[in-house]
């Protein structure tokens, strides 16, 4: 492999855009495909299969055999509150591999000697999303329990692709929670979609009990779908 | 933490801008049950430094050999490793799966 074209792989995935290097396994030939490009590539339909389904894979042409190496964003969770919970599931997500942000508006909590080693925006969640960017491979997690923070979050994340939403509160919680979110003009496939109460049932307590439960939660939404869509 | 494959080609990346001989192991190929998905990456210098897997361990020391010769003469190379493979049982992938893994330069 040419170091140009790894450099350019590894720089695709920085910046969060999902990337096919093609590999002719006979003569060691490649090039880099962009998602940008998939569409005008003489392989397109399996780089499509593969970057939906998120897999390498090997594909045939004319005879030649090519090998897809299939680069998605890291997948990511925006936390909604600098909380106790969070502070549990941050480090545990990156033990994980999962990249973590930390949004509270209130700076007594988002305070980087509470989360020493993520990102931590001391801003309203409709102020700082639009720069974080909620894209597929983002999962929204809503701990603060305040309307005012949790809603514009959740509001953003329903109008966003993200692959999962989760928001915390018992179900009379959220039965308010869905009647003010109706009533912002959401329907109820919608909210459908907010996992609430948030977490896989463990019978979690603590706090990094219930942040092991959300993060496993989130797992399943991410491998599931990809199996369902394979 | 450099679990992630793409973590892992971060660090091929580094170390060949630090002038060392690096190769790439990709699993290309699995059947049955084979340790490691494909698409999993090894990657391996000079000196026999080593990042990833692409198998859970059972592997790695016959790939690292093959990496040091594909750095040696630049020659990409498919190995295969499998039950049914004599070789298999000296390194042995005891999972009893068969991988195919393909070793390559960067240049």
């Amino acid at each position: 492999m040419r170091l140009s074209l790894l450099s350019d792989l590894n720089e695709e995935r920085a910046a969060r855009r999902a990337a096919v290097l093609v590999t002719e396994v006979g003569s060691g030939e490649q090039r880099l495909v962009r998602e940008g490009q998939v569409g005008s590539d003489p392989l397109a339909k399996d780089l499509e299969d593969s970057l939906r389904q998120g897999k390498s894979r090997l594909a045939e042409q004319d005879g030649l055999q090519f090998f897809l190496t299939v680069q998605t964003p890291p997948v990511r969770v925006v936390v909604i509150g600098a909380v106790h919970i969070s502070q549990a599931l941050a480090p545990m997500a990156k033990g994980i591999d999962l990249d973590v942000t930390i949004i509270d508006p209130r700076t007594a909590f988002a305070t980087p000697e509470r989360f020493p080693d993520v990102p931590v925006l001391a801003e309203w969640p409709d102020t700082a999303l639009p720069d974080v960017g909620i894209d597929p491979y983002t999962a929204v997690v809503a701990l603060t329990h305040d309307p005012k923070i949790d809603d514009p979050a959740l509001m953003a994340a329903l109008r966003s692709k993200c692959f999962y939403i989760g928001a915390l509160g018992s179900r009379k919680t959220h039965e308010r929670r869905v009647q003010r979110l109706m009533a912002s003009g959401f329907t109820e496939a919608d909210l459908a979609r907010i996992h609430a109460p948030i977490g896989l049932d463990i019978g979690a307590v603590s706090p990094a009990e219930i942040a092991l439960s959300i993060l496993a939660e989130i797992i399943a939404s991410l491998r599931n779908e990809r199996r369902r869509s394979a | 933490m450099r679990s992630t494959d793409t973590d892992i080609l971060k660090a091929a990346e580094a170390w060949r801008r630090e002038g060392r001989g690096v190769a790439i192991a990709t699993v290309v190929e699995t059947w049955g049950s084979a340790p490691r998905p494909v698409g999993s990456h090894l990657v391996i210098d000079e000196d026999t430094n080593f990042l990833g897997s692409v198998s859970g361990g059972c592997v790695e020391g016959a790939v690292i050999t093959e990496a040091l010769d594909v750095i040696a003469d630049g020659k990409p190379r498919m190995i295969e490793f499998g039950v049914a493979d004599e070789t298999a049982w000296q390194v042995g992938l005891s999972c009893g799966g068969r991988i195919k893994i393909y070793v390559e330069r960067v240049d």
